[in-house]
């Protein structure tokens, strides 16, 4: 399994509204230099510009599994096209899906975990989405969709920064750190940006969750501060704002949002996120609460993430999560220079993050 | 003892065949190569050769690929386009009666026939299998949620059996009474088109992707399982409330390619690890064909008397085992 893990082509999702740019996107990273050779599976050739022998349309279809969860979908259409890649193998080195605008990026993502010759042949390694700045909002307003893709992605284009004033920008961005505070959001014209900020991000690995996002940790306490509301314990919050001197290493406009969310918070954004922390946990109690909770919830849990201190183990213990699939696995010992603690954070839909971080906390060892 | 003789192709082998004495090998690259004809190899894809099937007089070899083409590779290396859809990757092929060719990509199937005719179907969802009924121009396409079944040259509402769920190979018994699709699920599911009645096959660790019919249609042998696994067709409800044979059981390893011999009750079985075992039905008796190595075993072929194998990887080792001179 290692082995294979090893030799897994990565994938890169692009999700996006019509109109966004993710073909603007698309044609930037195929058209670059870069020596890697994509295999491209797109919803209708459109505009691609690119002469690629390996641009590939596929029809979505959403594959239900027969084990009575509504929210096991897979994207069967992907399942074959990757199947078909595999036969030629030496021909490409990433495969990139872009989707369309309306699809729903779950059951894209669960494909490369839930069927078992796709996982090993793929590794997803980011969901992108490219949101219009200027149309984002009214999105939001009108369609599922459009947060559904904010709230699942790794790496977010607020593409189209031209178009809306300063203080506009600061309201999209402040719109979107709401549904989705972890995610890495670049602000682009034409969706300029260094390939590399969208592509080999490894969002999905296990052993880089911590170390390619500094911003995990910062970013779970600001949610705290702006998410929790009344229900928030501050005791906590200010609890774990003592061990991140890196915080202010960042310019972050999350600072921004802090005093327009209250007026915001009768909008239509169902989505929200929590972070929870605490001590040294209880393997056997949390496993069976992350199990019962995303079992129950599942439907609910669009990502989670979590990287926990487990009793008696010198080892960091990391744990991720799209609806019911939760993967999980041993990443390394801790360091000195790190703290010693549990961390995990959920972005969900009608989730009570109260009841969360009671259950959460009751996982601590005794 | 067995004899082989090797072959090396430069991809995944998609399928091997023996096109009379000749045996062809498709690889994923995109080319054809061939053992004991007068061409070693003939370029036939451009972009990719990702389905293969032999025609049913068993001298040509129909192909179809990611440049949209629709191929027909005879032994002596000749190769002739038999239809096209530009920019799409045909991925689904299968031959029929009076040289007819069915092939598909996405939504929409279309049946070559002799005269160069080409008919049209469509499906609300994707095409994920395709094989024709032994008998008649009926067309039996797996979808999501069951099988269409078309009758290509009558008017006519298709036929639609229901199972919930995504159904991908697709397969006849030989005496046309049973229909057998494999699913998303890791299980076979199955219908007796008398009455239409359901059979579900279960309890296989990973999806199966081979299945071969023995001799005279009595089992169908399947992949999928540390085993291969073969379900009784015999009976008067086929395999209901029947065990299955486990033939060549192997703890380390899973069952990728099997292939039934085409007389005796025995078969060759192909290994994720590389290796190839002939056993036989009645008593289990193995023989080892091939060592493991060079990646799964992707394709399996008899010649027609059965006395010798033709054998691919999916790291494009090939050859032709010899059982018997």
């Amino acid at each position: 399994m290692s082995e294979a893990a090893e030799s897994r082509i990565p994938v890169t999702v692009l999700t996006g509204y019509l109109g966004a740019g993710k073909t603007t996107l698309l044609n930037r990273i195929l058209s670059e230099n870069h020596g890697t050779r994509y295999a491209v599976i797109v919803n209708e050739f459109g505009e691609i510009g690119i002469d690629n022998d390996l641009l590939v349309e596929s029809d979505e279809e959403v594959y239900e599994m027969n084990n009575g969860c509504i929210c096991c979908t897979v994207r069967g259409d992907l399942i074959r096209t990757v199947e078909n890649l595999m036969k030629r193998k030496g021909a490409f080195d990433a495969i990139i899906v872009e989707t369309t605008g309306v699809a729903d990026p779950a059951p894209v993502a669960q494909t490369f975990f839930m069927d078992d010759d796709v996982r090993n042949a793929a590794k997803l390694d980011a969901v992108v989405a490219v949101v219009d700045a200027r149309h984002v909002q009214q999105r939001l307003k009108d369609t599922k969709e459009a947060e559904d893709q904010i709230a699942f992605s790794d790496v977010i284009l607020l593409n189209k920064t031209d178009l809306v004033s300063a203080e506009e920008l600061t309201g999209v961005e402040a719109a979107i750190r709401k549904i989705n505070p972890y995610a890495k959001i670049h602000h682009t014209e034409r969706c300029q940006i260094e390939i590399a900020d969208v592509l080999d991000r490894g969002a999905f690995e296990l052993d880089r969750i911590l170390d390619l996002d500094p911003e995990f940790l910062k970013k779970a306490e600001h949610a705290h501060d702006h998410e929790c509301g009344p229900d928030c314990d501050h005791d906590h919050d200010h609890d774990h704002h003592h061990h991140h001197g890196h915080a202010h290493d960042h310019d972050h406009p999350d600072h921004e949002c802090g005093p327009d969310c209250d007026h915001e918070h009768d909008d239509p954004h169902s989505v929200k996120s929590f972070a929870f922390t605490a001590g040294d946990l209880e393997p056997k109690v949390f496993f069976d609460w992350i199990n019962q909770v995303t079992q129950i919830q599942g439907p609910n849990i669009l990502r989670m993430k979590g990287i926990l201190a487990f009793k008696d183990d010198p080892q960091r213990y990391v744990v991720q999560g799209i609806h019911m699939i939760v993967e999980g696995n041993h990443q390394r010992d801790w360091r000195d220079d790190e703290k010693r603690e549990s961390r995990i954070v959920f972005i969900g839909r009608e989730l009570d993050g109260a009841a969360l971080k009671t259950a959460f906390e009751a996982c601590v060892a005794e | 003892m067995p004899v082989t003789a090797p072959l090396d192709t430069d991809g995944f082998v998609i399928s091997a065949n023996f096109l009379g004495d000749v045996a062809a090998f498709a690889s994923g690259e995109g080319s054809v190569f061939f053992a004991g004809g007068p061409e070693t190899q003939t370029p036939v894809h451009k972009n990719g050769l990702l389905c293969a099937t032999p025609s049913l007089d068993g001298k040509s070899l129909i192909t179809g690929g990611g440049d949209g083409r629709i191929c027909k590779v005879n032994a002596d290396g000749s190769v002739e386009e038999i239809a096209e859809q530009p920019r799409k990757w045909i991925d689904i092929i299968a031959a029929g009666p009076q040289d007819s060719v069915a092939y598909a990509s996405g939504r929409t199937a279309w049946v070559r026939l002799k005269s160069g005719e080409i008919k049209e179907f469509q499906l609300p969802r994707a095409f994920s299998g395709l094989t024709f009924a032994p008998k008649g121009m009926r067309l039996a396409a797996s979808r999501y949620d069951g099988v269409t079944l078309f009758w290509v040259n009558a008017a006519g509402d298709p036929q639609e059996l229901s199972w919930k769920g995504a159904h991908s190979l697709i397969t006849y018994s030989p005496d046309g009474k049973y229909l057998v699709t494999s699913m998303q699920e890791n299980a076979l599911h199955g219908w007796r088109l008398a009455d239409s009645q359901d059979m579900r096959m279960t309890g296989y660790p990973g999806k199966v992707k081979s299945v071969s019919w023995s001799a005279k249609g009595k089992y169908l042998a399947t992949s999928g399982a540390q085993a291969a696994i073969l379900w009784p067709f015999m009976g008067k409800s086929g395999p209901m409330g029947q065990a299955p044979l486990e033939l060549g059981v192997r703890g380390d390893s899973m069952v990728t390619t099997v292939c039934c011999h085409p007389k005796e009750d025995m078969l060759a079985i192909g290994y994720q690890d590389g290796m190839v075992m002939a056993v036989r039905f009645h008593d289990n008796a193995e023989v080892l064909l091939r060592r493991p190595g060079a990646g799964p075993v992707s394709a399996l072929a008899w010649d027609k008397k059965g006395n010798r194998l033709a054998f691919g990887t999916e790291e494009g080792a090939a050859g032709v085992i010899t059982l018997v001179d």
